[in-house]
């Protein structure tokens, strides 16, 4: 056990550096680039001279750089992120319920990709070499390289064309529910397309893992000894086989997050969901240098934080690295 | 019983077909310790591996038979097949290496040929495997442990134990005390030794050791190239050698208390791929001569149970 | 392996390989042969004939300011060509510096190196990409930087894990026992050996690349002027094109795409299987 508690103080420093230096580099990141905020500030024609003075202040532009530094990480740790110069709000305010609605699409395209990889990805191991998995390993390959704002927008023209099948945002414009089921039926129809699309992008890899890492764990010996016993392939391959093929596709998809992200980012854009995403995509038009700054800190937050998960579920998978 | 007649088991590789078991006639009796000894690529594990049908995709049994008790377990279908594996035939693999699997505790490991064969929930079968393991010298510390955590010598008597679990009539140990220590490589085959008398048995012990398999065998058959040279009784064999490759392993055990340089066998094995017309050992054998390259396997007889294949005895 | 003859004596018989090597030359020859075989000037307008679907004189339709489809489409494979290979460029040389110090001299040196590469593995890199962008503002060369600087870390651990080994050869210990300098044994006894799986690694840094650049000029962050397949999508949405169904405004960029991706991951994996010999057996 005390191989485990090293194991996750390990990690849990990790995280917290990877963190801290992430807020670092949006520190120096929006000083030093051309370009940068607070050049940009006095040129903001919707900003009035007070806002401006605000922000100058809340910047502590006036002290030292390294002053200015430790007042930027007290802010990004107390969740002060400043104010968005398009939504004249907190960022956090703005960015919060964004991050929800984020969540909402990627959590179930998360879950429901990983599962369809590792299936698909077990049939297709267990049958190499023939044409199933041959049609297996072709989709998943062609769904993996296939960019996301494409198959979307394919999918937008098939549904405009069906007709009846919400393409955009989350919820239909000016509907008054009558209760709460109406509300999440609503919700589902919208959601439909976009978590199709994050789901089909995202599974194609795992599949392609999870086949490799179980044709590898095939020839192990210990593989042999289960035959040996008289286990059938059934209990072959989901007894001896999987539960050791999972550990390599852990370890990918917690390296993947980052790609999930991307996935996420640009499902948003395409289909106009509001998360961060699209959050981060109007920035970028309006300029609107705190909600990049507050979207880049949020998001690598979460996808530290999801690695740090990943990196419990490997550790609790794998006797090795539970009992040292 | 096993009957083993005209096997022949080949593998195909890159550069053609590599012949590891070449038409080999086998008998072996019920309940002794039968050794079946040869360097590696000699097709003794293959031959072994033949007996549980557990050949890897590339491996093709193109002729022979292999009776056990009267039926041809090369002719049952895959179904029947798996009722024998780890019920009536078990198998130990050198533990030390990656027989265990990594993220299964060993009790569980133990116990799984209980559930696939018997009608028995897990509660009774985890009881038995830890009688099992208590048997071969394992306390209750090791039972929740995973392979990790436990030595080679520990490794190799949970193989032993989940191979005794189901009472099975034949055990095929192949190299059970590679690379393990000296001291434990002769408590395994005690152990080995122990479970046979115990249960009556039959236990073809497949090893590179000859010296290790002498001490226990009571039969030892020699394999060289896919196809056997010489097979005896252990004293056979020890005392009364006639192939020069018996010969040849026996000049490599050094005697107790001696200091004579151990001689070995000059020469590389042979391949079993495209292997030459005649004799396997003809270009390592100090006494070839021209009539071995034509040699046709047939059978010597020495004495009763003592076979040799080698033209240096006469008609 | 020795010798260029020999690999390809096992390359030509690797058909995943060759399938992958076909479509990279169709695409470049695309790119090389655009401005001779291209029906129309990409850039030309037609005011007469916004967003027309397919026909005999347009074979991918026109654009919302009638713009020939498919003389952009042809156009398009020289950006993505020339990102892919210059962002996996950068991606490689610099995934291969960090590797052979971090491997070669292990300690600090590595365990810093390594945490820097667990960083920028785990750091969304494409939201990053996204970000510096929109502040270095539009320029191929802009592009071609954030991508291959952004990417290095999966190649610098493929490289450190064979360093780790390769260090412990004979003959590396031997030239190490001669006194030789760390470079010249980094990079003329190490390196060479490493060098084959870079190039496995390259392929997938280009795929990686190709990709990368289409969703930034998607997204508006990139250089939207040059003709790109990205640049193709990103006005097919943004023109409303997709809304309306003209499909044949975003099918062609995409399966481009997804072939010439397809293409370079077919490469890598033949690559991979032929250098790896783990992976050959399988």
């Amino acid at each position: 056990m005390k191989g485990l508690a090293s194991y996750f103080t390990k990690r849990v420093v990790f995280a917290v550096v990877t963190i801290f230096i992430i807020i670092s580099f949006n520190f120096f990141l929006f000083r030093i680039l051309p370009g940068n905020p607070i050049e940009l500030l006095y040129r903001n024609p919707m900003l009035t001279k007070a806002q401006i003075d605000a922000l100058y202040h809340q910047f502590g532009l006036d002290k030292p750089l390294w002053e200015q530094f430790l007042i930027y990480i007290y802010n990004s740790l107390t969740g002060n992120l400043g104010i968005s110069f398009y939504y004249k709000q907190p960022v956090t305010n703005v960015l919060i319920p964004a991050l929800e609605n984020s969540l909402i699409l990627l959590v179930p395209a998360t879950i429901l990709s990983i599962a369809l990889g590792i299936i698909t990805g077990v049939v297709s191991a267990w049958h190499r070499g023939t044409k199933l998995d041959f049609a297996l390993l072709g989709s998943a390959l062609a769904f993996y390289t296939m960019p996301t704002f494409w198959l979307g927008s394919i999918f937008i023209i098939v549904a405009l064309y069906i007709g009846g099948i919400p393409v955009s945002g989350m919820y239909s414009l000016g509907l008054n529910y009558t209760g709460i089921i109406p509300r999440i039926m609503d919700l589902l129809s919208h959601l439909m397309l976009p978590l199709i699309t994050l789901t089909l992008v995202l599974y194609g890899e795992f599949t392609i893992i999870m086949r490799n890492s179980l044709i590898d764990v095939f020839t192990e010996d210990y593989i042999i000894t289960a035959k040996a016993k008289g286990a059938d392939d059934k209990r072959i391959i989901w007894e001896h086989a999987y539960p050791n093929a999972l550990l390599p596709m852990v370890s990918i998809i917690a390296i993947n997050f980052g790609l999930v992200v991307a996935g996420a980012v640009l499902t948003e854009t395409v289909f106009s969901w509001p998360g961060i995403g699209l959050m981060i995509y109007d920035a970028i038009i309006s300029r609107d240098y705190p909600i990049l700054q507050g979207a880049f800190l949020i998001i690598s937050i979460t996808v530290v934080i999801a690695n740090l998960i990943a990196d419990f579920v490997y550790s609790y998978l794998d006797p090795r690295i539970r009992y040292k | 019983m096993i009957d083993i007649n005209d096997l022949f088991v080949r593998y195909k590789t890159e550069n053609g077909y590599a012949n590891a078991v070449d038409h080999i006639n086998l008998r072996i009796e019920k309940g002794i310790i039968f050794g079946l000894v040869g360097e590696s690529g000699s097709g003794k594990t293959t031959l072994g591996l033949t007996l549980l049908r557990i050949l890897p995709p590339s491996a093709e049994i193109a002729s022979g038979s292999v009776n056990i008790d009267g039926t041809n377990i090369l002719r049952i279908n895959e179904n029947e097949m798996r009722k024998w594996r780890g019920k009536r035939i078990s198998m130990v693999f050198q533990g030390a290496m990656n027989s265990l699997n990594p993220v299964i505790n060993i009790e569980r490991q133990v116990a799984e040929p209980l559930i696939i064969h018997e009608n028995i929930d897990w509660e009774q079968a985890l009881k038995i495997a830890r009688e099992k393991l208590a048997l071969v010298g394992l306390g209750e510390n090791t039972w929740k442990r995973y392979p990790h955590e436990l030595s080679g010598g520990m490794k190799q008597r949970v193989v032993i134990a989940m191979a005794i679990i189901t009472d099975p009539e034949i055990l095929i140990a192949d190299e059970p005390t590679t690379a393990l220590d000296v001291v434990t490589q002769d408590r395994i085959m005690k152990l080995i030794k122990s479970l046979q008398r115990e249960y009556n048995l039959t236990t073809i012990l497949i090893s590179h050791d000859l010296p290790i398999v002498s001490e226990v065998a009571d039969k030892i058959a020699i394999m060289y190239g896919g196809k056997l040279s010489e097979v005896g009784e252990n004293e056979q064999i020890l005392r009364n050698a006639k192939h020069p490759y018996t010969s040849g392993l026996l000049s490599s055990i050094p005697e107790p208390g001696s200091s004579k340089e151990i001689k070995g066998i000059p020469g590389e094995p042979i391949s079993l791929v495209n292997p030459p017309k005649g004799c396997r050992f003809y270009n390592r054998c100090q006494f070839a001569s021209e009539k071995c390259k034509n040699y046709d396997y047939s059978p010597k007889i020495v004495e009763v149970g003592h076979e040799v294949y080698c033209t240096l005895y006469g008609e | 392996m020795t010798g260029l003859s020999d690999f390809w004596k096992v390359f030509k018989r690797n058909k995943m390989g060759l399938t992958g090597l076909g479509i990279i030359i169709f695409f470049f020859l695309m790119a090389v042969l655009a401005p001779f075989i291209s029906p129309y000037n990409p850039n030309q307008t037609n005011p007469n004939l916004f967003l027309s679907p397919p026909s005999s004189q347009h074979l991918f339709g026109t654009n919302e300011i009638g713009q020939d489809l498919f003389s952009r489409n042809l156009y398009g494979a020289q950006i993505s060509l020339e990102v892919g290979f210059a962002a996996a460029a950068v991606t490689v040389i610099v995934g291969l510096l960090i590797g052979l110090i971090s491997g070669y001299f292990g300690g600090i040196v590595d365990e810093i190196l390594m945490r820097v590469t667990d960083f920028f593995l785990v750091i969304p890199s494409i939201v990053f990409m996204i970000i510096i962008s929109a502040f270095l503002g539009p320029s191929l060369i802009n592009v071609i930087l954030v991508i291959g600087l952004l990417s290095w870390s999966p190649t610098a651990r493929v490289v450190r894990s064979m360093v780790l080994s390769i260090r412990e050869w004979p003959f590396v210990e031997a030239a190490r026992a001669s006194n030789a300098g760390h470079f010249y044994i980094m990079f003329r006894h190490i390196m060479p050996n490493v060098i084959p799986i870079v190039f496995a690694n390259a392929t997938m840094a280009i795929s990686n690349a190709i990709f990368s650049q289409a969703a930034l000029v998607f997204l508006g962050v990139g250089d939207v002027n040059d003709i790109s397949w990205g640049q193709i999508m990103h006005f097919a949405l943004y023109s409303g094109a997709i809304s309306a169904g003209d499909w044949w405004y975003i099918v062609p960029p995409g399966i481009f795409i997804i072939l010439l991706i397809l293409g370079f991951i077919l490469l890598g994996y033949s690559l991979e299987e032929i250098f790896n010999p783990r992976l050959r057996r399988v």
